[in-house]
């Protein structure tokens, strides 16, 4: 790593981290529907939608079924309209390029990834989608799945902060979904949009423009909406690009201070949840633990990525390009790299872009080093590095009660967590929440692998092949959308079964997780004793690390020695 | 319960879909415009009227009068944004870059001897990218001078023009935008 890589991302995680305080008290404000700033300019539109809505509704208490029963039918009423336009978007307005509308196939994959937060893309948007498709489907959708991944993780808290009525009253869905639009996602977008735009990215509706080349030709240059869509796309942890590039693509991210921009917006929120967190529970000391483990985590996945990257191939060395960096050039791999972001800001923002399960890069994954590709499978399998909106945190905590549980077999102490036994039904539910990740992951990789058509869709081979489908499940469970891209995995099979996963990966975990809650919040509190296991503390901490790692290891190590592992021997011969 | 669940969902999917999907969007192509219209349409580059190309988006310059941009995995086709997606070990990668370099090495057979810059013959992210290094720039110059009979100097002076530094002196790469290189070096001569 040069001088200015360590600069550059020292004071980008500082300033992450010192945002995530004050913002973190703000969404604690927001969702204990506290006096906010910005009361005076949204009450007004809260006071609109809540009457539309419906005022018995919205103040109804719920338990964690009605919470999560609202959510699904919700989510599932919005799924379908945006598979809907998807499907239709041929005979609706705004398609200047005339695009049809999707297969059902590819419009079943594409709701499907959008309102879980995911935003895998099994298609180019300048070549498939219309201007039209592009708001009212997909940008309409990352506000959607933003704000549901961000309420599940509120409900969560409040069913951990013990309220006295045993867990009946874990807040209201639609009181809560509309609040994290109208103080949270929505201020912000509206704000940074602008910035983007000034910077260069279009948001216009004219679909294309035609440019006379000085060497004489034609070039056909689409345009659209893109920064609206981009900013909601980073600030929701969602991913999916306005063009096929993604956020490699100049129109997504002219400049570095746009770059710059993205990275923040795709920290923000999950750093701020562990600090509301410890607010909402009361468990300051405790969010502290977490976010020191979690920051850890992260330094060293941005460690090993930039430093991969930067050190190049041998390939790369033996077809006489430079690898140092200097003499006015950066060195290292530049493979699906941007020239403006060098290798710094490109591993960078892959390396943040996977740890909060975002999903967009501003650069190729599938050409990243062994090492470096590996850092963004690791993060999403173990899916809990901050993590994308709530759902992080919550994994996070699932992995908490499973460390809570083996220190007490190891001590001999009944596992207690914040202040409630930790009984039979919590750990069969965390560890299901925990062990439909890797389900998901391994039996349809192991699947694509054993059939023809699964393997036909590949872009590279041998144990780069792997890794390619590999890396589509994991980041289809994990609800990332990242992708090794040189998979082409436009096909029916493929479609399906990476959209099961992604709904999977996304409501059974939800479900799991808001059903352990529930279960946590009937229970009556235990009072700490001395001899009570302390859980806010750096041993703690180190076991609850420890933890994640053994068991995200053992799941998942012999794929990645088959993969990226076996890669990287073949690579380095030598070591 | 399910008659008053079903009714709010309903209702709550249709206002968040034309407060989030529709105002908006449209909302900020209306700022934007106000604001910021030749950055909002594009940052499209003009020349007697005529639209001939984006500042942000590279397109393919052939022959020794130009500047190259990078190569491009999609054919240099805003249509098509896109990397080439090759892995490390791709035997088509390596022979990529062999033959790129193999071309640039016969037209000047003093590259023989020498590295490259690192992002002179590797195809870029978006297919589109609009920059070149340093130094990729600073190799080049020699050649431009020479195909279009311009003093060294001249040249050098309109690559510090199209060059941008690091944002702060601390993030992104300094780097040379070849479209507005090219653009001004078409100018500079007084034709097209």
């Amino acid at each position: 790593m040069t001088a200015n890589g360590f600069w550059q991302i020292a004071l980008i995680l500082a300033v992450a981290f010192a945002l995530s305080v004050p913002f973190g008290r703000y969404l604690a404000r927001v969702f204990r529907n506290e006096r906010t700033r910005l009361d005076p300019l949204m009450d007004p539109v809260d006071r609109l939608l809540g009457r539309i809505v419906g005022r018995r509704t919205l103040g109804m208490p719920m338990g964690w079924k009605e919470y999560a029963i609202s959510m699904l039918v919700t989510n599932g009423l919005m799924g379908l309209l945006i598979y809907l336009i998807l499907s239709g978007q041929g005979l609706l307005p705004l398609n200047p390029l005339k695009f049809p509308g999707l297969n059902p196939f590819l419009a079943f994959n594409t709701a499907a990834s959008f309102i879980t937060n995911t935003n895998w893309q099994n298609y180019s948007g300048e070549t498939t989608l219309s201007l039209f498709s592009q708001m009212a489907a997909i940008t309409f959708a990352m506000f959607a799945a933003a704000a549901t991944g961000l309420v599940v993780a509120i409900a969560f808290f409040r069913a951990l902060a013990a309220p006295a009525d045993g867990g009946r009253n874990l807040g209201n869905f639609y009181q809560d979904f509309i609040r994290a639009l109208t103080r949270v996602l929505l201020p912000l977008c509206l704000v940074i949009t602008p910035v983007l735009v000034w910077q260069g990215s279009p948001e216009t509706l004219h679909g294309l423009a035609v440019a006379h080349l000085v060497q004489g030709g034609v070039q056909r240059i689409p345009l659209g909406p893109v920064a609206g869509l981009e900013t909601i796309k980073q600030l929701g942890t969602n991913g999916g690009g306005f063009f096929g590039a993604n956020s490699a693509h100049p129109y997504e991210n002219p400049t570095p201070l746009t770059n710059v921009i993205e990275i923040l917006l795709m920290m923000l929120t999950s750093l701020s949840l562990v600090v509301t967190f410890g607010i909402m529970v009361g468990q300051r000391r405790l969010a502290r633990v977490m976010y020191t483990v979690m920051a850890l985590m992260l330094v060293v996945a941005i460690g090993v990525a930039v430093h991969a990257e930067q050190a190049g191939t041998p390939v790369l060395a033996g077809s006489g390009l430079m690898i140092h960096p200097g003499h006015g050039q950066m060195g290292g791999n530049m493979v699906g790299k941007e020239t403006r972001f060098g290798i710094t800001d490109s591993a960078l923002f892959n390396t943040v872009s996977t740890a909060f399960t975002t999903g967009s890069v501003n650069s190729a994954l599938d050409s990243y080093t062994p090492l470096g590709g590996m850092v963004s499978l690791v993060q999403m399998m173990l899916n809990c590095v901050f993590g994308g909106k709530g759902v992080g945190t919550l994994n996070f905590l699932m992995y908490g009660i499973f460390a809570v549980f083996i220190a007490g077999l190891m001590v001999g102490r009944t596992p207690e967590f914040l202040g409630k036994k930790i009984e039979r039904r919590e750990i069969v539910l965390a560890a299901l929440a925990l062990l439909v990740h890797p389900l998901i992951i391994l039996l349809p990789t192991a699947w694509a692998l054993a059939s023809p058509g699964g393997v036909a869709a590949l872009g590279n081979t041998a144990s780069h092949g792997l890794s390619e489908i590999l890396y589509a499940f994991t980041s289809a469970a994990a609800n990332n959308g990242s992708a090794f891209a040189g998979l082409n995995a436009n096909t029916p099979w493929y479609n399906t079964a990476l959209g099961l996963v992604m709904l999977l990966g996304r409501y059974v975990s939800i479900i799991l997780m808001l059903a352990v809650g529930g279960s946590l919040a009937a229970k009556p509190a235990v009072p700490s004793t001395i001899g009570t296991l302390r859980t806010d503390t750096a041993l703690f901490g180190g076991f609850w690390f420890a933890t994640i790692i053994v068991v995200g290891a053992l799941t998942f190590l012999p794929a990645l020695v088959l993969g990226p592992l076996a890669e990287f021997f073949l690579l380095y011969p030598h070591g | 319960m399910w008659r008053q669940t079903m009714g709010s969902a309903l209702r709550l999917t249709v206002l968040v879909w034309l407060l989030c999907g529709l105002g908006y969007p449209l909302l900020e192509v209306g700022i934007s415009d106000l604001a910021f219209p030749a950055a909002a349409n594009g940052s499209l580059v003009r020349v007697d009227h005529r639209i001939v190309g984006s500042r942000l988006i590279g397109e393919r310059f052939t022959g020794p009068m130009w500047f190259k941009g990078r190569p491009s995995a999609t054919g240099d086709n805003p249509m098509h944004s896109g990397a080439s997606n090759l892995g490390p070990l791709s035997r088509r990668l390596r022979d990529h870059l062999w033959a790129r370099r193999a071309q640039l090495v016969r037209r000047h057979p003093s590259l023989a001897a020498r590295r490259l810059p690192a992002d002179m013959i590797t195809t870029s992210g978006s297919g589109l990218d609009p920059d070149i290094s340093l130094a990729n720039a600073d190799l080049q110059a020699p050649w431009v001078a020479r195909a279009r009979g311009l003093p060294l100097a001249r040249v050098q002076a309109l690559i510090a023009h199209a060059a941008h530094g690091r944002w702060l002196g601390l993030f992104g790469e300094p780097r040379v935008n070849v479209q507005v290189l090219n653009w001004t070096l078409a100018a500079a001569l007084g034709r097209r």
